[in-house]
């Protein structure tokens, strides 16, 4: 690994930084699903979206990592923040929960934990080992070459469905146009 | 152990570049500290300008024409009582303020004070810079909902209402800027054949190409590069929810907006952050549209004279401050009730004269004038930021979306849209 990285950019205290951040991103998407106040549900996803954004940072995708602050943290969780806000919660959190799955959910959660450990035992031999070449320097400007060169129709296509979708948002919102 | 602390002094580049823990950490320190003097100044300045404006003296008593304002300030906000109000949401309520201190002080990392003078060099700084600082609406809205009351709720959805449509202008404006950095080897003024390629996100990236196209971007391409700096300037103010644009903590209708319900230390970090947060937009604004920490005039005044002259500027700037304070000693009255403050206020003079000598050494000079040069930048900003309070009137509400939606955001994208054919055609 130390190879790949350019000379004087060594990462410090990686181990550390590692554990720190996906400890964080586990807890608070805990709290996202215990709490029962939804304004704090969004307050702990918002701190697990950056403590991703910190783990994107780890693996030398810069971009990545201001791209979710951005979109995430900034512009989503904010509406999400804006709409809960507006309904009135103390009505809502006196209404009683019908949706009780646990079952369900338990079921769910044990078939995902069986995967995590089974990939983890056999991680090695499914998928093939490479290391990844960093490219901390320039990262976002090969993302940009990429998507404006290589994959510049798809790239249209994906930003052609916004636009439509942003038109059908206004078209539903306001009803006389 | 020594070797490390040293070995970085001769390598040009940021700490974190170099990957120098201990340089970084010292920078950290020095910019951190230095930001919250700058703050403390603000405070100051902006209460004695507005005061002049106003044809009133401002702060008078603590110390001499009020220079120790903003400690005795800081002292009665530290002992005042801090009351948080019994149906509030405790926790959020006290993360709040933290949080708005978080992000508004972490985009100093990336701040560009000279080629080697930033903590560090990322990929992504202007990026970073707006996602960070998007993040401190957060902070406001927990504010003004914690607080479960009426006036900071409505604080806090007009401030996320109002920063959410004007980071739209502002991001129009800024990738504008952005795009002129990818347009290599043009010639003096950035005019004449070139090629276009990739551009850069990093700080320090977007001034060295100002540099190589021997244009500031407020020029280039003129009026598109100013039109598009006159957005940033609007929509930075609207960003930072200053007068004009302070709707969010409008006294007449809202008490105080978002901050009502806070008191002591946790309502001073909120305005520690909105300092920072002001200086950390001028920061942008100076680094994309005005050279960054280049002296003016780097076309027409060359060579050895004109540089000689323009490093002499930090020393004589100091000079110059100290001149004040002198000329402040021989017009204070000469009652024996005001000699304390006489004999601080020379000692203030002395001690700014002194740095004044020692920016006029060699070494020191040419270290430092990068630095001196943005932050004299940044400082004509926020002396913008202090008249704007003075001379506008607060917008209404609709008025301020109507400005932001249908005035600011069309004109972004005409300039980002000509920028890029004008960027190809020549």
């Amino acid at each position: 690994m130390q190879q790949a990285v350019q000379p004087g950019m060594q990462p410090v205290a990686t181990t550390f930084f590692f554990y720190l951040l996906s400890g964080l991103t586990l807890l608070s998407g805990v709290f996202v699903i215990v709490r029962k106040n939804p304004v704090h549900s969004a307050l702990a996803l918002i701190f697990g979206l950056l403590a991703q954004a910190g783990l994107y940072l780890m693996l030398y995708a810069p971009f990545v990592a201001g791209v979710q602050i951005i979109l995430y943290a900034g512009g989503i969780m904010v509406l999400f923040l804006f709409v809960i806000m507006l309904v009135n919660l103390e009505r809502s959190q006196r209404e009683e929960q019908f949706n009780k799955q646990w079952l369900v959910g338990l079921l769910a959660a044990i078939a995902l934990g069986g995967l995590f450990i089974v990939v983890y035992v056999k991680g090695k031999n499914l998928f093939p080992y490479r290391i990844a070449q960093p490219v901390e320097t320039n990262n976002t400007q090969q993302i940009g070459v990429m998507l404006y060169g290589q994959y510049m129709f798809a790239f249209e296509i994906a930003s052609l469905l916004l636009l439509v979708a942003i038109i059908g948002a206004v078209v539903m919102a306001k009803k006389r146009i | 152990m020594l070797d490390y602390i040293t070995s970085y002094l001769s390598s040009n580049t940021t700490p974190g570049q170099a990957g120098n823990v201990f340089w970084a950490t010292v920078y950290i320190l020095v910019v951190f500290g230095g930001i919250s003097v700058a703050v403390m100044a603000m405070n100051w300045l902006e209460r004695k300008a507005l005061a002049h404006f106003q044809i009133r003296l401002g702060p008078m008593r603590v110390g001499p024409h009020g220079l120790l304002q903003p400690i005795a300030d800081a002292i009665k906000l530290m002992t005042k009582e801090d009351i948080i109000p019994a149906e509030a949401d405790k926790f959020v309520f006290w993360i709040a303020p933290l949080i708005i201190l978080c992000a508004s002080f972490a985009v100093y990392i990336v701040i560009p004070f000279g080629p080697t003078h930033a903590i560090t060099d990322l990929n992504i700084g202007i990026l970073f810079m707006l996602g960070v600082s998007s993040l401190s609406v957060l902070g406001i809205v927990m504010a003004g909902w914690a607080s479960n009351s009426h006036y900071p709720l409505i604080g806090a959805l007009r401030s996320s209402a109002q920063m959410v449509s004007y980071e739209v202008a502002m991001g129009m404006a800024v990738v504008s800027a952005v795009l002129m950095t990818s347009l290599h080897g043009l010639g003096p003024y950035g005019v004449g054949v070139g090629t276009s390629g990739t551009g850069t996100l990093s700080m320090i990236g977007i001034v060295q190409a100002q540099q190589e196209q021997h244009v500031w971007f407020l020029f280039k391409f003129f009026p598109l590069g100013f039109i598009a700096f006159g957005i940033f300037a609007i929509a930075m103010v609207a960003e930072t929810n200053r007068a004009p644009f302070d709707l969010p903590e409008a006294e007449s209708e809202l008490t105080a907006g978002f901050h009502t319900e806070y008191s002591g230390l946790r309502w001073s970090l909120f305005m520690l952050g909105e300092y920072a947060a002001m200086i950390a937009v001028s920061s942008i604004a100076v680094t994309l549209w005005l050279g960054g920490w280049y002296r003016p005039f780097p076309n027409t005044l060359t060579g050895e004279t004109w540089d000689l002259v323009f490093s002499l500027f930090p020393g004589l700037t100091f000079l110059g401050l100290a001149a004040i304070a002198f000329v402040g000693v021989r017009r204070m009255p000469k009652h024996p009730y005001f000699r304390v403050q006489t004999i601080g206020l020379a000692g203030f003079g002395a001690v700014l004269g002194l740095i004044g000598l020692i920016l006029f050494v060699p070494p020191v000079r040419n270290r430092i004038q990068d630095i001196f040069w943005f932050v004299a930048k940044v400082a004509g900003f926020m002396y913008l930021y202090i008249w704007y309070r003075a001379t506008f009137p607060r917008y209404r509400f609709d008025q301020l979306m109507k400005v932001g939606w249908k005035v600011l955001l069309p004109i972004g994208i005409g300039v980002l849209i000509l920028t890029a054919i004008l960027g190809v055609v020549l």
